[in-house]
């Protein structure tokens, strides 16, 4: 026989498979370049810029290297270094509150039969219509120094931790709300019924049952709110007073001194924690699949007065909050001059008259939105495809998925400030798009890349993997079969991805805070400035307006899903 | 060219470090039924894809009327495939399912309506067109899936597990109307199942795979009644297996008893051999004249309808040994629990293994 007889199998193999042998056809081709010019764009629009924020955070002023020298100057600055331990405490206190008060509306909507719990679920997902910045400005109204609820606060500030700490909770909350709902409802009621027929205490049951199917969730939940807490930019820049946090620092040195290389220490600092708590969350998630067998029976929850009324009474504090908070932000933005005129009318949305970009910035947002999400749902679903369904290129669709989940555990700012750095650089070709609607938009669907990468990996894995090879039997082109089935099939996730992309493009100030030119100035980076120069009224009007755009965006894709998809997808109504 | 119309030539295919297809060579005549038998992961599969080129063999070729199509990608073979979850496109219409394949082929839209027709005919959902796979039962979808895979007339028809999905009843009568139709068609077919029934009830020859190596290769009634090795004696059907010892040319000794057996002949150097019956071999006829005869008692009856399973302590063995009685040896020699039998191996039926099988 020959040589290879001693090599181990696989490198035999590997031999075979390099040998010019095997033909691609015209499908595999197109799969593979198609895969090879995404993978180069998320190298470009991600990893790269990524890349310069470190080689930038070693370098001076001038941009020669220094080694360390700028780290250690951060450190031995307290003024900076600070801001390490505030944003950790604000981090873990934040935490701890919303995931206290998400368990337990989440038990109390699926677990209990509260009254009232259509009105619940509507209510407690308000927060997530809105950019973080406006629950801050509206506990300006209701704490500041002219705030209306001013003695509540018993002679503290609301210009500090506490409104830092009150508005992000408000903000996280959603998010930590639906992870621990999905986590509630994913349960086999057959346990319970196991723990009732063996006479288990109702305490023993909780401890025993339902904690631990819920473990995954609540680590879960509690690193998404502790990353959206260290990454948030809006909350403390309104409402932080002298209070410094990471990502308002970047801001600082960026903006306010142009300390760019400081700007990108910070960066790196920040990411640090944000990466631990993302690779913590990733190996939960790995832990957590298969809990739930497929034959497992689901829960309904039997009525039972006294723990149904008690959980209202409990709960109900929640979205009262939640509608104080939002209803001040609409009511301050319609207030004439507070608060010294308190009649109604709409000076406020009268953005022409003011500083910081007008009705433009709004009309500039809503196209950048519809960009994102068209460009952003196409561009995500068809690579996931790709890195889901083809055949070979193993170790690139491998990179590929990785490379899709940085973006989750790179903060905004941080991401934004790269942007900055790579596409500002007078010697990239690429450096005719900064300053234009194209990098907000690129900048935001790399920002938003992860969430809807998965979302759009899950949908694609319910679809049966044979499609495929019955195409190619058929002599069918992939792209034919992706037109006319997996798209439309994928239907709902691709609403899903797009309406997500919307309302991040809407909402989001920390990334594109640092690449909006004057031409592509945003609603959402408006209410900042406005609210910078103190037109906070204004800026409250800006934020309501922006809000309402989500809202009515959710609802077009509520009715998106429910009628239209009811028509087109009467093949749905038999499976 | 001989007649085959698919030729494997020495087929390895690896995953990793792990073999899957250890040296595969096959040959399929043109218009065969053949099935690929064998136990989940003996490579059955692996081999059905490297045919179809979905997973591209290691080493080795294939060659598909007369033609190496060993590194051809799948849209580049011949073929049609059904799949075990029948993979139907969800929202398209059972008609636009069928012609899926049509499209592509510069068919006229009123042929491929004509196409579309006659086939559902032939699948016998004359009116189901218009419905989607959703409201369709398995069994219908099964059959769309296969009317979508002969759209095309292709030389080569690969079925993965066709049945498996589908509930018992159903299971036997698509057994015969896809045997009827490939007889109908002519076309070279490949299915490849884990149950030895349907192996045994469709095919022309069957392939019994284990470890990625081929066991046996040959018709339903060969596999059956002249098992290669134990592995298929034991697969298809049910064997017992007895130690013996061989004692001239035409006698084995089998737990002291002296055993008529022409197969001996064959294994006469062998030290270790094992006799093997199968259970409704084993026969009691109470007759005088007998010349393999043991003595036996029935320690346990199970009653499975038209036969009963017993299983019986032979004298001089260890090991229990199984036998099927039909409900009428039952009742006309009034067997019971503890009885004493007298059974009669029938030499014609012995097989001999080289080594112990457990």
């Amino acid at each position: 026989m020959s040589i290879f007889e001693n090599l181990p199998v696989s490198l035999t193999q590997e031999t075979v498979l390099n040998t010019p042998k095997a033909t691609l056809s015209r499908d595999q081709i197109l799969q593979a370049s198609g895969l090879l010019i995404a993978s180069i764009i998320l190298l470009i629009t991600l990893v790269l810029p990524l890349y310069t924020i470190l080689s930038k955070s070693v370098e001076d002023q001038q941009g020669g290297f220094i080694g360390l020298a700028n780290y250690i100057d951060y450190f031995s600055t307290p003024a900076l270094s600070m801001s390490i331990s505030h944003t950790l405490t604000i981090a873990f206190i934040t935490t701890f509150i919303v995931i206290g008060l998400a368990l337990l509306t989440a038990y109390a909507l699926t677990r209990t039969c509260m009254p009232g719990r259509g009105f619940f679920k509507v209510f407690l997902m308000a927060p997530i219509f809105a950019p973080s910045l406006l629950p801050a400005i509206s506990l300006v109204y209701l704490f500041g120094n002219q705030g209306v609820l001013k003695g509540l606060m018993f002679g503290e500030t609301i210009y500090g931790p506490i409104g830092i700490v009150i508005g992000l909770a408000f903000w996280c909350f959603p998010h930590a709300l639906m992870i621990l709902v999905t986590a509630l409802s994913n349960t086999d009621a057959r346990l319970y019924e196991s723990a009732k027929v063996l006479r288990t205490s109702g305490f023993r049951t909780f401890m025993t049952i339902t904690l631990p199917s819920i473990k995954y969730g609540l680590i879960s939940a509690s690193f998404v709110v502790f990353t959206l807490v260290i990454t948030d930019f809006g909350v403390p820049k309104v409402i932080g007073g002298q209070y410094n946090m990471l990502a308002t620092d970047i801001y600082k040195q960026v903006i306010g001194q142009q300390n760019f290389s400081m700007g990108a220490v910070v960066s790196v600092v920040l990411l640090l924690p944000a990466l631990f708590a993302f690779a913590i969350d990733r190996w939960v998630q790995r832990k957590q699949v298969a809990l739930l067998s497929a034959r497992a029976a689901p829960l309904i929850p039997k009525k039972n007065p006294v723990k149904d009324w008690t959980m209202l009474a409990l709960c109900l504090p929640v979205p009262i909050i939640i509608l104080t908070v939002l209803g001040m932000a609409v009511y301050a933005s319609l207030v004439s001059f507070w608060p010294y005129n308190l009649s109604l009318s709409f000076a406020n949305y009268q953005f022409d008259l003011m500083d910081g970009g007008g009705w433009e910035a709004y009309y500039n947002s809503l196209e950048m939105a519809c960009w994102t999400a068209l460009i952003g749902t196409l561009f995500i679903f068809y690579n996931a495809y790709l890195v889901e369904k083809i055949k070979g290129l193993k170790t690139l669709r491998m990179l590929y998925h990785l490379a899709a989940m940085i973006p989750l555990a790179v903060p905004g700012m941080v991401l934004g400030l790269a942007y900055v750095f790579f596409f500002n650089a007078p010697n990239n070709p690429l450096n005719f798009v900064y300053g234009t609607m194209a990098i907000l938009v690129i900048c935001t669907v790399a920002h938003y890349y992860t969430v809807c990468h998965l979302t759009a990996v899950t949908a694609l894995k319910q679809i049966d993997n044979e499609f495929e090879a019955v195409s190619a039997s058929l002599k069918i082109p992939f792209y034919v079969t992706f037109w006319r089935v997996i798209m439309p099939v994928s239907l709902p996730a691709l609403l899903e991805i797009g309406s997500y992309l919307f309302m991040n493009a809407m909402t989001t100030v920390s990334a594109v805070v640092f690449i909006y030119s004057a031409d592509t100035m945003l609603a959402s980076v408006a209410v900042l400035n406005m609210d910078d120069a103190g037109d906070i009224a204004p800026a409250a009007a800006m934020g309501v307006l922006i809000m309402g755009t989500c809202i009515l965006a959710k609802l077009i894709h509520w009715v998106f899903s429910h009628y239209l998809l009811a028509r087109t997808q009467r093949w749905r109504a038999g499976t | 060219m001989s007649d085959s119309y698919l030729k494997i030539i020495e087929l390895d295919k690896f995953f990793g470090d792990f073999a899957a297809l250890k040296n595969i060579s096959l040959d399929i005549n043109e218009g065969e039924f053949v099935c690929f038998l064998g136990p989940s992961g003996c490579g059955k599969t692996t081999l059905l894809r490297a045919i179809a080129g979905l997973d591209i063999q290691s080493n080795g070729r294939i060659i598909q009327d007369g033609k190496d199509v060993s590194w051809l990608s799948p849209d580049s073979r011949d073929f049609g495939i059904v799949f075990q979850s029948y993979a139907l496109f969800p929202n398209l219409s059972v008609a636009d399912n069928i012609a899926y394949g049509l499209r592509n082929r510069k068919v006229k839209r009123v042929d491929q309506k004509e196409r579309v027709k006659e086939l559902l005919d032939i699948i016998g959902l004359p009116d189901s067109g218009s419905k989607f796979p959703g409201q369709l039962s398995g069994g219908q979808q099964q059959r769309v899936a296969l009317a979508r895979a002969i759209a095309t007339s292709p030389g080569l028809l690969l079925l993965d597990e066709p049945l498996s999905a589908l509930d018992a009843r159903v299971r036997h009568h698509l057994r015969h109307e896809i045997k009827e139709l490939q007889r109908k068609l002519g076309v070279t077919t490949v299915m490849v199942t884990h149950d030895q029934e349907e192996a045994l009830s469709m095919a022309d020859r069957i392939v019994v795979m284990n470890h990625g190596v081929i066991e046996q290769v040959g018709t339903p009634e060969e596999i059956y009644s002249y098992p290669k090795t134990p592995f298929v004696a034991q697969f298809v059907g049910t064997m017992n297996f007895v130690p013996c010892s061989v004692v001239d040319k035409g006698t084995i000794n089998v737990g002291g008893n002296s055993v008529c057996c022409p197969q001996a002949a064959s294994m006469i150097d062998q030290t270790g051999v094992s006799l093997a019956i199968r259970p409704e071999d084993i026969r009691i006829r109470n007759t005088e004249q007998a010349d393999n005869r043991l003595l036996a008692q029935v320690t346990s009856m199970e009653f499975l309808g038209s036969f009963v399973r017993s299983k019986l302590s032979v004298e001089g063995m260890n090991d229990l040994i199984i036998a099927d009685f039909s409900m009428n040896d039952i009742r006309d020699f009034n067997i019971s629990h503890g009885d004493q039998l007298a059974l009669d191996l029938p030499e014609e039926r012995l097989h001999l293994f080289a080594g112990e099988v457990l």
